[in-house]
């Protein structure tokens, strides 16, 4: 009986530093208003925060919806933006194309990508050069 | 004593006229109108004391000590927070204080002056050996200390477990006192003149310590018109008075002396609750890793705008910034003795800083996830415009209220208005509707 299912969306804008990091934090605080562990919590967070802002940085728009169900908290976000050319390159640890403004930001070490896959159970990403990149992320409740 | 649901602040419902000001102030959204009346929730509030500012009708009421309540002890310690010798205009030093204090029925009146050294020193030898994750959070603001309790729980482990000037002040006071009367510890009783209530939350559940070394505070607010008269009389009689306090220790009345091997630049100094609650969301995703340590104060002037302060806190500021510079600048700890008690733990928290989460929505994942399915429902259909006026602070706060069952959907007066002009449009045109047929008759 795993019917249930909660879901949500953001919308996340593009450049928009201001308000970055705020769909991620409702994200944890919803988590911990449904009483799920710490943990796990710590896991999707972590992964919300870095999608989020890779976003911010790199997109025009994202979608990004949380879905908790009793057995997993899933994580999807689909943006239109310029889309990732090569995905091997981009998942590895300290490979970034973030700008020098970027990096002066504290951003840029190129671990997000890596990051969100260190914490997820479960992990996909596809993408279509100028057209954008979906990722889906999945961390299990038991 | 102990009470982990312990509580420095009261509501009084005779005194409360159900106005929405302490509602739009609490930090932690814990603070409800219900029945025309302000009700807590206990398990969201961090006694940071915002509600007793802005309480027009001083209906919220701090549990500190009456000072008449503090004889009846063998033998009673006054320990002023630093905050309380800026409170008096004129000329008043610190030394003319402790002596008011002493004549007005307290045994003794100590200092915080040889504790902040020592606070400072311990905290430098703690960073020498510390080799876990940064920033460490500091712990002296017992709000602070419930905010990461509750909202970050897994920061409790990055706050510093270094006890508080006014701890080691307590505990000190109190060894000297039973050394110079030859009466037991416990016999002792030590007083805290706080600037804030929620100093009274860590006397009866102290974080990361089985017991405070305090018994008791009074509230800065409540001692001054006793202590203002006094103070003059001290001053009239030319007594000489002993000048114990320090430069460093009138600093921490509004931050902490941190030793010089924290760099400033390696260092954030936070003060104020909406900017603690943004540092701390901020060390939460893990974003402020290259720097050492983050001192946060829940209070925007530091302790002297304390809930339980009389002067304006930028007055009381400057003059303490005054008797900064009239007072000695001297160290006052030994440097060996200092190691020595360090390695002995005895500047350490005893038990690690537990967590405090408030409950959630349900008790299992599936009632959880119905219920916040139902949350989001009644949230889209409220007007975002977070008036109170229903008796929660926002809108999203009054839909889970809504999904408790704690109010009442028909509670949002902006709906009830939308629905009433539907009705009275609907009535008109039913009106008009009748009107015309009436015509068609008697045409």
């Amino acid at each position: 009986m795993t019917e249930a299912e909660f879901v949500r969306a953001y919308e996340i804008v593009g450049a928009d530093f201001t308000n970055a990091g705020r769909a991620s934090t409702s994200i944890k605080e919803t988590l911990k208003n449904m009483g799920l562990a710490s943990a796990l919590i710590r896991r999707v967070a972590i992964a919300a925060y870095e999608a989020e802002m890779n976003t911010v940085m790199y997109a025009r728009r994202a979608t990004m919806t949380l879905h908790v169900t009793p057995a997993d908290v899933t994580i999807d976000v689909q943006d239109e933006g310029p889309g990732i050319p090569d995905i091997q390159l981009a998942m590895q640890e300290g490979y970034s194309t973030a700008t020098a403004a970027m990096r002066e930001m504290g951003f840029g070490a190129g671990m997000g990508l890596p990051n969100i896959r260190r914490n997820a159970d479960q992990f996909a990403i596809t993408s279509e050069v100028n057209r954008g990149t979906a990722l889906v992320m999945t961390v299990h409740v038991g | 004593m102990t009470d982990a649901h312990y509580h420095s602040i009261r509501f009084d419902a005779s005194a409360c006229h159900g106005c929405m000001a302490c509602l739009r102030v609490c930090p932690t959204q814990a603070i409800r109108v219900r029945r025309g009346h302000a009700v807590m929730i206990e398990d969201r509030c961090i006694d940071c004391g915002e509600c007793i500012k802005v309480c027009a009708k001083n209906a919220v009421v701090p549990l500190t000590a009456s000072p008449s309540g503090l004889g009846g002890y063998d033998y009673t310690v006054a320990i002023p927070s630093p905050a309380l010798y800026t409170q008096f205009d004129g000329e008043v030093t610190p030394g003319t204080i402790l002596q008011a204090l002493r004549n007005s029925g307290f045994d003794e009146a100590a200092t915080l002056s040889w504790s902040c050294g020592a606070v400072t020193h311990a905290i430098e030898l703690y960073f020498a050996e510390y080799r876990g994750p940064g920033p460490l959070i500091s712990s002296f603001c017992p709000s602070v200390v419930r905010l990461v309790q509750i909202k970050y729980p897994e920061l409790v482990d990055q706050l510093l477990p270094v006890l508080s000037p006014r701890e080691v002040a307590a505990r000190e006071a109190k060894r000297k006192a039973a050394a110079d009367t030859g009466l037991p510890l416990d016999r002792v009783h030590a007083v805290y003149v706080t600037p804030c209530p929620a100093k009274m939350v860590s006397i009866v559940d102290h974080p990361g310590m089985e017991a405070s070394y305090i018994d008791s505070a009074v509230g800065i607010s409540d001692l001054f018109p006793l202590l203002a008269p006094v103070i003059r009389e001290v001053q009239t009689s030319h007594a000489k008075v002993p000048e114990t306090e320090t430069a460093a220790g009138l600093g921490w009345a509004f931050s902490i002396n941190l030793p010089s091997t924290l760099p400033a630049e390696d260092t954030l100094s936070v003060w104020g609750l909406p900017n603690v609650l943004r540092i701390l969301d901020d060390i939460d995703k893990g974003k402020l890793q290259r720097y050492t340590f983050v001192e946060c104060h829940a209070c925007f002037e530091g302790c002297v705008s304390g809930a339980l302060t009389v002067e304006n806190p930028y007055v009381a500021r400057a003059r303490a910034l005054r008797l900064q510079q009239s007072l000695p600048k001297r160290d006052l700890v030994d440097a060996a003795e200092m190691r020595a008690r360090h390695e002995r733990g005895e500047f350490r928290t005893t038990v690690p800083f537990a967590v405090r989460p408030p409950s959630p929505l349900g008790r299992d994942i599936v009632t959880a996830i119905a219920r916040m399915q139902e949350r989001d429902g009644i949230a889209a259909g409220l007007p975002g415009i977070d008036c109170g006026a229903c008796g929660s602070p926002t809108c999203a706060t009054f839909a889970e209220d809504v999904v408790m069952g704690e109010a009442e959907q028909a509670q949002c007066v902006v709906l009830r208005q939308g629905q009433l002009e539907e009705q009275l449009a609907r009535l008109a045109a039913q009106g008009a509707a009748a009107t015309q047929e009436r015509g068609r008759e008697i045409r």
